[in-house]
């Protein structure tokens, strides 16, 4: 039996920070997999918890709260949660790495939605190896299934030099290894696994392995926060979709000469914070994309 | 033949890391040719941040880091190394076309990590 999402709730959803609405994407077109079931899962990125910038978001420590809100107004709540990384913003000292790391799972924790899936950032996990969001998150690479998609969260965070690593990489090759040609694949991370824009380091270093490892699969999507904007790029027939962020938004690469987040504006508060909807229609194999701005009013 | 020394030194030396002592001798192999620049990367600048480079001249960036561990990516020229704490890292560049190019720290070192970048540029 497939759950039947109403249109227009869906395009509700969209309001909140980028919500996917996988639709039986196994197989042939048309020919969902035995067991599949359309749902919804929802992304937010890049919420930064910590930043402090009153000229970038002078609600910085009400945006991420507010899209909490708004998750939790949905009538129809999402299957669950991925948050892709930099849930906080980096420091130097390791209690204070803690504290935000808290407050953020306390804050996180007013979701209504049971599951929820975390990835660390370079914010997160660059400095320390990763070794502090383990203890609050736990792995920083894994696999999960849901409905006839096979999801794969890839760490190209947790070495500072933005790479996955030969071990991991290794782990990856194993993973497809069990998969079939035709399975769904997802892949969430944090950085681009492609080169979007090397002179601004939104590029994993060894990410083209990754690209390689994954090509031989028919129906590969590749979620992705970091550079703080909706962005979407094919190598060969996979599809890469970035996330806005929940804190800062970034300007598009190469357009400016420094990369530097973009100031608040007044007139238009939250402008460039907001969100996406990913709506997979079966039949046609393809993804139906909107951005919405965050509402200061944190309701759907 | 000073210059083809200097050559014979410098293939037979790795130009990607190198101990300091090295760095010195190839920088007196080097001659007075051929030019080696410092660059010293500490949280979050290079310095200096800005060099400029002949077209066609062979120059030795010698690359150092005052506190932890940083990188050095100019992509539109190809060049790039990690800077680590306690040796002196070498690129060699012979720079084909003028311009402004941009190079950056890659490896994540902290809160202004995104704004660690620096300039080359290439004039005739």
């Amino acid at each position: 039996m497939t759950t039947e999402i109403d249109r227009r709730e869906f395009i509700r959803l969209a309001g909140i920070g980028g919500v996917v609405f996988m639709s039986g994407i196994s197989g042939l077109p048309g020919q969902a997999m035995p067991g599949n079931k359309d749902f919804f899962f929802v992304q937010l990125s890049d919420s930064h918890w910590g930043f402090e910038g009153a000229k970038i978001n002078p609600d910085a420590k009400g945006t991420l709260k507010k899209a909490i809100k708004e998750v939790n107004s949905l009538n129809q709540k999402p299957d669950f949660v991925v948050f892709t990384g930099d849930l906080t913003q980096t420091t130097d000292d390791t209690n204070v790495r803690k504290q935000r790391m808290k407050e953020f799972q306390e804050i996180v924790g007013q979701l209504d939605t049971k599951v929820v899936h975390f990835m660390p950032g370079e914010h997160d996990a660059s400095l320390d190896k990763g070794e502090t969001y383990k203890e609050f998150f736990g792995a920083t690479h894994y696999t999960f299934d849901h409905k006839g998609v096979h999801f794969i969260a890839i760490d190209n965070v947790s070495d500072p030099t933005g790479s996955i690593g030969d071990d991991q990489l290794e782990w990856l090759k194993a993973d497809l290894g069990r998969q079939k040609s035709d399975s769904n694949i997802v892949v969430l991370t944090h950085r681009p696994l492609f080169d979007l824009y090397p002179q601004w380091d939104w590029a994993t270093r060894d990410g083209a392995k990754a690209i390689e490892l994954l090509l031989p699969f028919k129906n590969v999507s590749v979620f992705y926060g970091h550079i703080h904007q909706e962005h979407h790029h094919m190598t060969g027939h996979i599809a890469h979709h970035s996330a806005t962020s929940l804190m800062l938004p970034m300007p598009e690469a190469g357009s400016m000469p420094k990369r530097m987040p973009i100031p608040w504006n007044s007139a238009e508060p939250y402008k460039g914070l907001g969100f996406r909807n990913v709506h997979s229609e079966t039949k046609a194999r393809k993804y139906e994309l909107t951005q919405y701005p965050i509402n200061e009013a944190a309701k759907v | 033949m000073i210059k083809k020394t200097a050559i014979k030194a410098l293939a037979i030396t790795s130009l990607i890391a190198m101990t300091a002592s090295n760095a010195l001798n190839v920088q007196r192999a080097l001659g007075e040719d051929s030019k080696t620049i410092k660059i010293s990367a500490k949280r979050y600048e290079f310095a200096p941040s800005e060099i400029t480079l002949k077209k066609g001249v062979p120059v030795v960036l010698q690359l150092s880091t005052e506190d932890r561990s940083h990188g050095f990516y100019a992509p539109s020229l190809n060049l790039r190394a990690d800077i680590l704490p306690g040796k002196v890292t070498e690129l060699k560049v012979t720079p084909q076309k003028t311009g402004d190019y941009d190079f950056f720290c890659d490896i994540f070192c902290g809160s202004g990590h995104e704004s660690m970048s620096g300039k080359i540029k290439v004039v005739e």
